[in-house]
């Protein structure tokens, strides 16, 4: 088993990162790690650039991941992914949600929202394990867009050292009896659907 | 799994501890990253959780209740503690009887706020004992020994947090239970305590010098000011989130742990200092331990190598102790450059937000757009000084509607400072409900009395909506959400004497253009009180709004409203269902030219 891993979750303010993240804190600890978890908000509003720092293992010191460290991203949006690629470790996991927010500076035409080839190579620096899902889609499939975090979850709960029924329960106690069922199956399209995705299709 | 085992932030852990230490009266301003304190503790229903209007009537609440031997916490972001420095000194001096504890959170990095000030050193000015938590455990095992300092001191205790501490989560052991040590608090006769005059202070000061030297043999053995020996070469001082860093990156330095940051254990570090070849200070912005220690005669270096400017992490830290010849450069991380060219992210007021529409108006009507293309800094032909909340970001693109921010409150004294000085435009300050109440009051006051020709504009979206949407004196909902009095803002602005004072639609586009120029042409002071609610808080989002592609120019006036709503892909203009805040809105389809934009 793993003794120790450095994950960070990347979106746009909004997609449910922070929620996320407390999960998969929750989850490490019922499986016996010590855990930090740290979220960069910048200013409190909407819409912008999120991302949360978790770290597990034996004993965790800086909340903060050090740059070349991250062991799996796990990208909400496809532009959050691109932006944290030098934190990355060699051979690192690269899990991004196939969906575009466009900036403001986009909208305006200030800016231009990177190509796929773009946002790739720039992961490709580090790993070519990259998964592209359709997170939004399956989501909405499932009847409630906002469980995409949780679809999300299901995919990386594949590769961290904790066991299905752990992650099921801190799942449960999370989330409010009303959309605690559509969330628990959420997560397991996520499991499911990492394991259909294979890295380098696209 | 112990059962007691919990996952929480620092600012969870804080209001935890302070609920198990006794706490029995609790006051605030939200202001990141503190706001979670006030928040947590006021769903405690056995205690007294208030948001005060600013963080100096904060302090004064806390003041008052330990006086009669209760148990009260004040909490507030560093810049708050500039605001009730002054009841803060007061504590200082008078002392108190039941635990006093201020909590200051400070802002390392400039997350969220305005500047990076290192609030150390109120502790230090103030002549009062602080402690600094490196992780959410000793964030609740502090609060256990802060309440009983306090008490045996007689004096307020600093309690000093950063962001990545209040922020961060990570395991707490509750191993407590709530105390009540003075369940009927009582105010006891005894001026020479608390009536400040000059024959009372001055033996005061006295005895807050004495307070001083008890704390200094105090702290030698505090037990959260620990010594862990390794090997001998180096020698770590370092306190609060920075010693987490320096763990990873020194694995086999000797470390003097510090929870106790003022007085500081002389006896400890002399005798720390003497069993190591090198002592260095490893600690964020300014070097406050550093230079303590020097002063004390001891060889000590940090910020020779550790940068005073931002936030600390493993890499800095790493880094700059291979510059300094500490660490051997084979550890030098292989670190990539961040992707190059990718569009920025910063926030954004929200679709629906009820300052879009006034924005807007102050950029076209001040002609703003004209103040990017020049070359030379010219002065505007509307001058907008702006204040703190989610409305300065109208300071970006496409808004570009403020021209100062500095503190709270700061906007309406510096708009009628430039009148004064004979400026040519017209001013115009901005300033939101909250923080209007916060510190803008005594603004106005002035402003009225000094026959100021000013027009504010109060952003009333009846919330604090920068913090995570607080309560405040003018939603008439207490912290503990409670139906309060709520003070409304109109008559206030009447009673103070504004003559001239206008209510308007945040959403009505016509009414914002026609009021503001009125106003500003006005040989008067006037107020706009410009109303709408904040749409994070408007739970019907019906009709989202569309554009119809035949009648649409792609003019792009509808983007320069700088909504996140409104979209291009491929060079058209769309407008993004789930993001659209639908009828409550509808300032694009009343500003859209060809009228392309319906439901």
């Amino acid at each position: 088993m793993l003794k120790k891993m450095d994950i960070m979750i990347t979106g746009v303010g909004g997609q449910g990162v922070v929620l996320a993240s407390d999960i998969i804190g929750e989850t490490a600890i019922a499986a016996g790690f010590d855990v930090k978890k740290t979220d960069t908000l910048g200013m409190a509003q909407r819409g912008g650039s999120v991302v949360s720092h978790v770290r597990l293992g034996e004993k965790v010191w800086s909340p903060l991941i050090k740059e070349g460290e991250v062991d799996l991203i796990l990208a909400f949006e496809k532009l959050e992914a691109a932006r944290w690629s030098h934190y990355l470790k060699p051979g690192a996991i690269v899990i991004i949600n196939d969906y575009e927010q466009p900036p403001q500076s986009v909208s305006l035409g200030q800016e231009k929202y990177p190509s796929n080839d773009e946002i790739f190579a720039a992961l490709k620096r580090r790993t070519d394990k990259i998964y592209l899902i359709d997170g939004n889609k399956r989501a909405k499939e499932l009847g409630n867009v906002r469980t995409l975090n949780i679809f999300m979850l299901g995919c990386l709960a594949a590769f961290a050292p904790m066991s299905s029924k752990v992650w099921q329960e801190s799942i449960a106690r999370r989330m409010p009896e009303n959309i605690r069922e559509i969330n628990l199956k959420a997560f397991e399209l996520g499991r499911k659907e990492i394991e259909s995705v294979r890295i380098g299709t696209h | 799994m112990k059962k007691t085992l919990q996952l929480l932030s620092g600012n969870e852990a804080l209001a935890l501890g302070a609920y198990h230490a006794g706490v029995q009266v609790a006051s605030a301003y939200p202001g990141t990253p503190s706001t979670e304190i006030l928040e947590n503790l006021s769903r405690f229903k056995d205690i007294y959780a208030e948001w005060s209007t600013n963080e100096k009537v904060a302090m004064e609440v806390g003041m008052g209740a330990a006086y009669t031997g209760a148990r009260a916490m004040v909490s507030m972001k560093m810049v708050g503690l500039n605001v009730a420095a002054d009841p803060f000194m007061a504590a200082s001096i008078t002392g108190i009887i039941g635990g006093l504890v201020v909590i200051t959170a400070d802002d390392p990095q400039i997350h969220s706020s305005q500047n990076e000030q290192d609030n150390r050193h109120y502790a230090r000015l103030a002549k009062v004992p602080m402690l600094e938590p490196s992780d959410s455990q000793e964030v609740y095992d502090l609060m256990g020994y802060a309440f009983d300092i306090s008490e045996e001191f007689d004096t307020p205790v600093l309690f000093r947090t950063t962001t990545r501490i209040a922020h961060s989560k990570s395991i707490v052991d509750v191993k407590r239970e709530r105390i009540v040590v003075n369940a009927q608090p009582a105010f006891l006769f005894n001026p020479q305590k608390y009536v400040m005059l000059p024959v009372n202070a001055l033996p005061r000061h006295a005895l807050v010098e004495k307070r001083m030297e008890r704390l200094a043999e105090y702290c030698e053995t505090f037990p959260l000011n620990k010594v862990i020996w390794n090997k001998k070469k180096i020698g770590i001082v370092t306190s609060g989130v920075a010693y987490q860093y320096a763990l990873e990156v020194f694995p086999e330095a000797s470390f003097l742990k510090l929870g106790m940051t003022w007085p500081l254990p002389q006896k400890m570090i002399k005798d720390f200092a003497a069993k190591v070849d090198k002592l260095i200070v490893i600690e964020e912005l300014d070097p406050f331990l550093q230079d303590n220690i020097k002063a004390m005669g001891i060889k000590v270096s940090g910020k020779e190598f550790i940068p005073l400017v931002g936030e600390l992490n493993t890499r800095i830290v790493t880094e700059s102790s291979i510059g300094a010849g500490l660490v051997p450069e084979s550890e030098k991380p292989e670190v990539l450059t961040p992707a190059q060219g990718l569009p920025r992210r910063p926030p954004l007021l929200c679709p629906g937000c009820p300052h879009t529409g006034i924005y807007y108006t102050l950029n076209t009507v001040g002609q703003r757009a004209k103040l990017l293309e020049s070359k030379e800094p010219q002065e505007p032909k509307l001058i907008i000084t702006g204040d703190i909340g989610c409305y300065t970001l109208g300071a970006y693109p496409p808004h570009n509607v403020l021209d100062t921010t500095a503190c709270m409150g700061a906007g309406i004294g510096q708009a009628l400072g430039m009148e004064k000085a004979g400026v040519k435009s017209k001013i115009v300050a901005v300033i939101g409900d909250s923080t209007f109440l916060h510190s803008g009051i005594t603004g106005l006051v002035d402003a009225v009395y000094n026959d100021g020709h000013i027009t504010i504009l109060i952003l009333d979206n009846h919330t604090t909506a920068m913090t995570g949407h607080q309560e405040h004196p003018g939603t008439g909902v207490s912290a503990q959400g409670k139906e309060t009095q709520s003070v409304d803002i109109e008559s206030l602005c009447r009673g103070i004497g504004v003559k001239d004072l206008k209510v308007i639609n945040a959403f009505d586009l016509k009414a914002l253009r026609a009021g503001l120029r009125d106003s500003i042409d006005r040989e008067e002071l006037s107020v706009i009180i410009v109303r709408g609610a904040c749409a994070m808080q408007v739970r019907k989002r019906e009709h989202p709004r569309k554009v119809d592609a035949e009648k649409c120019t792609q003019c792009g006036t509808c983007l320069k409203l700088g909504c996140p709503a409104i979209q291009t892909a491929d060079g058209k203009v769309y407008i993004e269902p789930t993001l659209c805040a639908g009828d409550i809105c509808q300032l694009c389809e009343q500003l859209c030219p060809q009228k392309a934009i319906g439901i």
